[in-house]
């Protein structure tokens, strides 16, 4: 009985001291939690969805790409780097190939190695109809991304080529949405499914959905756990092939809250250690409380784009200039508590597409108001405009304060603005169909926020008379033979800076002519606990977690 | 009264017809374009008409509608633009988290409305009545997703008892009925349950108000009846009412929580349902709209099944 009471109570200090050796041997483990604006966690086979906040939660951790931003500088523009690519050069004689040296020793996170067929691979499973991997649901955020990528040859397993529809010196830039999944585990969850499921479109399409839920791709972070629409967990890839950038976290919680106010209370609650897009109203109580609000200038673009459709009041460059010089952009940046930038063009000086425009964008009331005298109009006479807004909307920052702001402002320099507020969805479908549709509905202006991260984004989808509605967003037909030509110049400058100087040009011109009313630039505020240590939040949408430590 | 429920579940038939006819139509008549989760705006044109055809988006309007239903009929709801999972996993594992939440926000609405209703009709007039009805009529008034937002200011925010949101500390999958897992149920079932606690009560009050004043309750206190009693039998004649609007609102708590889903990132119809709506995901709204009126007709079913067998007159009837 004493023998059995003795052994209980060895048994209870040894329970009891593991019991108090565990909690510190979890609390070792550096768990970093994210509270994501989207209300889905985003898609995790390689190609996300939610825009670019899929990429940067669920694309840039766990996947690498050919090619990729550099996110190490708050101070500097994010600027192309190389990534499993390690060098590219297009074809001498034919401009419409390109050789890509792949990076060597890579591997995937179920350990089978990154090679050129990989890259085949996943060129074909968005690009390639007759692929058995071929997946209808990646298509769309991948090819538009990428609308000149045709085909993938292997060279040899560490060289690649690719093959465009036209020469295009952008093809480097673009290749960063394409990330790189491993072939091997995908075909081993086609593998495993069931034999009962027989037409080869649905196993293809099962082994996808499988592979979502337990992904690999070659990132510094690899999924351990997905639970759809509640919460992603990833752990640090120790053997990740770019030293800088293994991981100092263990792990990462990414938790899909879409509501403001909620991912503020889970913040201050302690729930998660860094919350996306705080709730404005709230920013003086986080920072009251410790924690700490990253922001930086972002490629995000908030203007009104200007139709030049016959009848258009827009057609005059002189009230294009003028409502550019008669925004208050300081008055709305403390509207908006310090949380926007205050834009010189699409790019911001500095920036190597920025070019030096004669045209300052400022604010100038007095130069607005001579720009439209001479155009003919006054106070008596205004100039009615008229602009399509949304109430909300994915990446539009405050829409409706935005712009009641904007037409207070320019009302002093005889700008008569009225507003269609129409659902976001539906102004994004306009934002396609162009200023001379019927959707339209009398509008001469059009407010969708847009991210400037590549050359196409950010400039010759708005200005190549190419890109007229329906192809794409040149939704005011704006463009001419001068500017397609700078295009054009732009598109086949293959040498880095020779491209860098012609789209430099590209913006000057556009700057100058003034297209848009450049309002805001949105500087991405995301709130981090005073644990998260090592953050740089680059001028980019995206940031890198991999460089991040925790105490 | 087995003819009854035959008729019933017949009646039951058309209404589900015409509840995926008007779901299936709501959806396609909403601005947007089905495909602009996957598709941004400035795809070309192209690969614009490539998608449609691959995602059926092509066909008339009619073809889609019974190319849907069939299939929903023989259990496929088919598969999520947005996420590419399949409907039904992404339905019943919502309906799932929402009928746990739901039924938690019920219980406590039933218990506190009857609580507030019986009181309030059996003390007529008096100060109790007048608190129990406030405390209803506030129940009713307040918007739920307001106070959902306070009370995670107060109890998460600012004090740190409860958790502001989600539902589970791993989430869902695990759930289980220990302090854990309900603390994160606490919040949204209590703001859930204000509006069924103000209606039952309201209900419950007029009902004992009319049925203490018929002449049965008379003979009942002449026969010599205690309080205790007459209140037994004032309960029995109101409970087939309380018991329809309860179920009722069961009904709405299940697919009308998207605020408060929302606003506590609770993973259920409501959230689901959000963002369906936000990514214009047709095939994952068309289905959550349908499983959930669905349950609605059901659920009306199984409430009238039980008033017949609380209440045998209306069987005959």
């Amino acid at each position: 009985m004493r023998a059995a009471l003795s052994l209980s109570l060895k048994s209870s200090v040894v329970c009891a001291a593991l019991a108090l050796a565990l909690p510190g041997a979890q609390a070792q483990e550096k768990t970093l939690r994210i509270a994501m604006t989207a209300a889905d966690i985003p898609r995790t086979l390689g190609q996300p969805d939610q825009g670019f906040e899929g990429n940067r939660f669920t694309g840039i951790p766990i996947y690498d790409s050919l090619t990729q931003w550099d996110l190490s500088k708050a101070d500097a523009p994010s600027v192309l780097i190389p990534a499993l690519a390690t060098s590219w050069a297009v074809d001498g004689t034919d401009k419409t190939k390109w050789v890509f040296k792949l990076r060597s020793g890579v591997k995937f996170h179920d350990g089978s190695p990154f090679n050129a067929d990989a890259v085949i691979w996943n060129v074909q499973k968005v690009l390639d109809k007759d692929a058995a991997h071929f997946d209808p649901s990646q298509v769309g955020v991948t090819a538009s991304r990428m609308p000149t990528l045709r085909s993938a040859r292997k060279i040899d397993d560490l060289t690649v080529e690719l093959v465009t529809s036209e020469p295009d010196a952008f093809l480097p830039i673009n290749l960063t949405n394409l990330f790189m999944a491993s072939p091997a585990h995908w075909a081993a969850k086609l593998k495993a499914v069931p034999a009962s499921v027989a037409a080869p479109a649905d196993r293809s399409k099962a082994a996808w959905t499988a592979f979502a839920a337990d992904p690999a791709g070659s990132g510094p972070f690899r999924v351990t756990r997905f639970l759809a629409r509640e919460r992603l967990e990833l752990a640090a890839n120790k053997g990740y092939w770019d030293a800088k950038r293994v991981p100092k976290i263990d792990k990462v919680v990414l938790l899909p809250m879409p509501e403001a106010n909620a991912r503020t209370a889970a913040l201050l609650g302690g729930q998660v250690d860094w919350i996306e897009a705080p709730a404005p109203d709230a920013m003086p109580q986080i920072t009251q409380r410790g924690f700490k609000i990253y922001s930086n200038a972002q490629p995000h673009v908030w203007p009104w784009q200007l139709s030049f459709v016959e009848g258009s009041p827009w057609l005059d460059k002189r009230v294009r200039q003028a409502a550019n010089l008669c925004i208050d952009r300081g008055g709305m940046k403390q509207l908006l508590g310090g949380m926007m930038a205050e834009p010189k063009g699409t790019v911001a000086p500095g920036h190597p597409w920025w070019g030096n425009p004669k045209f300052d964008i400022k604010y100038d009331v007095k130069a607005g108001q001579a720009l439209m005298t001479q155009a003919g109009f006054s106070a008596a006479k205004p100039l009615k405009v008229k602009v399509q807004i949304s109430a909300s909307g994915s990446g539009q920052m405050q829409p409706l304060p935005m712009n009641e702001f904007a037409q207070q402002s320019l009302k002093q320099c005889f700008f008569d603005v009225e507003f269609d507020v129409i659902e976001w969805n539906t102004l994004f479908t306009n934002w396609r169909k162009g200023a001379k549709d019927p959707t339209a509905n009398g509008t001469n202006a059009i407010n969708v926020s847009f991210a400037a991260m590549d050359p196409f984004f950010a400039m010759v989808r708005f200005v190549s008379t190419k890109a007229f509605p329906p192809v794409s967003n040149n939704w005011g037909y704006y463009g001419n033979a001068d500017i397609d030509k700078l295009v054009a110049d732009a598109r086949t400058s293959f040498d880095d800076k020779a491209r860098d100087a012609a789209l430099a040009k590209l913006h000057a011109f556009v700057v100058e002519d003034a297209p848009f009313v450049w309002i805001a630039h949105d500087v991405g505020p995301r709130a981090m606990s005073a644990k998260v240590k090592n953050v740089v939040q680059p001028r980019s949408w995206f940031i890198d977690i991999a460089t991040m430590t925790m105490e | 009264m087995l003819a009854y429920l035959l008729r019933r579940v017949l009646y039951a038939l058309p209404i589900m017809l015409g509840v995926a006819l008007v779901c299936f139509a709501l959806v396609h008549i909403a601005p947007g374009d089905p495909l602009i989760s996957i598709l941004p705006p400035d795809a070309s044109a192209d690969l614009q008409a490539q998608l449609r055809e691959l995602y059926g988006f092509n066909r008339s309007l009619p073809e889609q509608f019974v190319r849907w239903i069939w299939r929903a009929g023989h259990g496929d709801m088919g598969v999520s633009i947005a996420s590419n999972r399949p409907v039904a996993t992404e339905v019943f594992t919502a309906v799932g988290n929402t009928l746990r939440l739901a039924v938690v926000a019920t219980f406590i609405g039933f218990v506190l409305g009857c609580l507030f209703g019986f009181v309030a009709g059996y003390f007529r007039n008096s100060w109790v009545d007048r608190l129990a009805s406030m405390l209803s009529v506030l129940g009713v008034s307040v918007p739920h997703y307001w106070l959902g937002m306070v009370m995670v200011i107060v109890f998460s925010s600012q004090l740190g008892w409860l958790p502001a949101t989600g539902a589970g500390p791993g989430g869902s999958d695990n759930w289980a009925w220990d302090w854990a897992h309900v603390q994160y149920l606490l919040l949204p079932a209590i703001t859930m349950s204000v509006i069924p606690m103000g209606i039952v009560s309201r209900t419950v009050r007029a009902l004992v108000a009319d049925i203490l004043e018929q002449e049965f309750i008379v003979g009942l206190r002449a026969k010599g009846l205690t309080h205790l009693g007459v209140f037994a039998h004032t309960v029995k004649n109101a409970a087939p009412t309380a018991l329809a609007v309860m179920g009722l609102q069961l009904g709405y708590l299940l697919g009308g929580s998207i605020l408060i889903e929302t606003v506590f990132s609770w993973p259920g119809t409501g959230l689901l349902l959000n963002s369906a709506i936000f990514q214009r995901d047709l095939p994952l709204l068309q289905g959550t709209i349908l499983v959930l009126a669905l349950f609605f007709v059901v659920l009306n079913l199984l409430v009238d099944v039980l008033q017949t067998l609380l209440d045998p007159r209306i069987a005959r009837a």
